[in-house]
């Protein structure tokens, strides 16, 4: 990971979990370096399995949706799984408003995510 | 950048007009400005939330579709006033305007997966009221603060 990386990665038992660092994910450099730090993870593992935790995050913009779904049809096209935890009740509302909490699944918290990998 | 400072409930709409270049730096003072008017002004967190996602929806619009194809050199123009009732804030870009109800229904099943096309439903789910010029290269957001 690079020295400046905005994520903390850690992988156990074929499962990458990957907290994001910053409470704002709402600017373009940012969120093109998160998609980019993402998708290097999951060029390299052969099936992905990628936990997402939004414990710091306070605020996403539409620009970091769209690059949550990019990541999410990347991971489904090598026949992996996606899973977030840790959001925020007002950050819930965002994906519920777009009903992209239909698209992803989402667990109220790591451990309840990590079990629905088992 | 001028601004008039109004911090007491008496006083005039704190307000500001920026002409805006497509600079990081530059969009988060403008953003911070904003947002310390909005605190000062009483705003609960859920109304701070709305103010801060709706106003990066309208910047990024401007520049990203705004100007797509022009000149990156170009600048937008942002308005706010801030008062203890209602928060203002008008987004201007040099661009030709589109119909901003041409946007496909991101909400509909098979749009879920589309990356992109959610930034005016997420301005007015969460502004009160969010109005285009006719030639639509203008946006206005007002957020009516809620009763208690």
């Amino acid at each position: 990971m690079a020295a400046d990386s905005r994520l903390r990665v850690q992988s156990i038992e074929g499962i990458t979990q990957v907290e994001f660092i910053d409470r704002n994910i709402l600017d373009e450099a940012n969120i093109q370096a998160i998609g980019d730090e993402i998708s290097e993870l999951i060029d390299r593992a052969d099936v992905p399995n990628l936990l997402l935790s939004f414990s710091n995050v306070d605020h996403l913009s539409s620009a970091a949706l769209g690059a949550l779904i990019t990541i999410n049809n990347k991971v489904k096209d090598k026949g992996g799984s996606l899973r977030l935890a840790n959001i925020d009740p007002q950050i819930y509302e965002v994906f519920m408003i777009t009903r992209l909490n239909k698209l992803f699944d989402i667990h109220e918290t790591t451990d309840d995510a990590l079990k629905a990998f088992a | 950048m001028s601004t008039s400072n109004g911090s007491n409930p008496g006083a005039p709409p704190e307000t500001a007009t920026v002409s805006l270049p497509h600079d990081r730096d530059r969009i988060d003072a403008l953003q911070s400005a904003l947002m310390f008017a909005v605190e000062r002004a009483g705003y609960a967190k859920p109304s701070r939330f709305a103010i801060k996602l709706a106003f990066e929806e309208a910047i990024m619009n401007a520049f990203h579709h705004g100007h797509k194809g022009l000149d990156e050199n170009l600048e937008i123009r942002v308005e706010y006033a801030v008062a203890p009732g209602e928060v203002l804030i008008v987004v201007e870009d040099q661009g030709p305007g589109f119909d901003p109800d041409s946007i496909p229904d991101p909400t509909l099943d098979e749009n879920l997966a589309l990356p992109s096309g959610r930034g005016i439903m997420l301005m007015r789910a969460y502004m009160t009221e969010v109005a285009h010029n006719a030639s639509g290269n203008r946006v206005e957001l007002r957020y009516v603060r809620p009763q208690d």
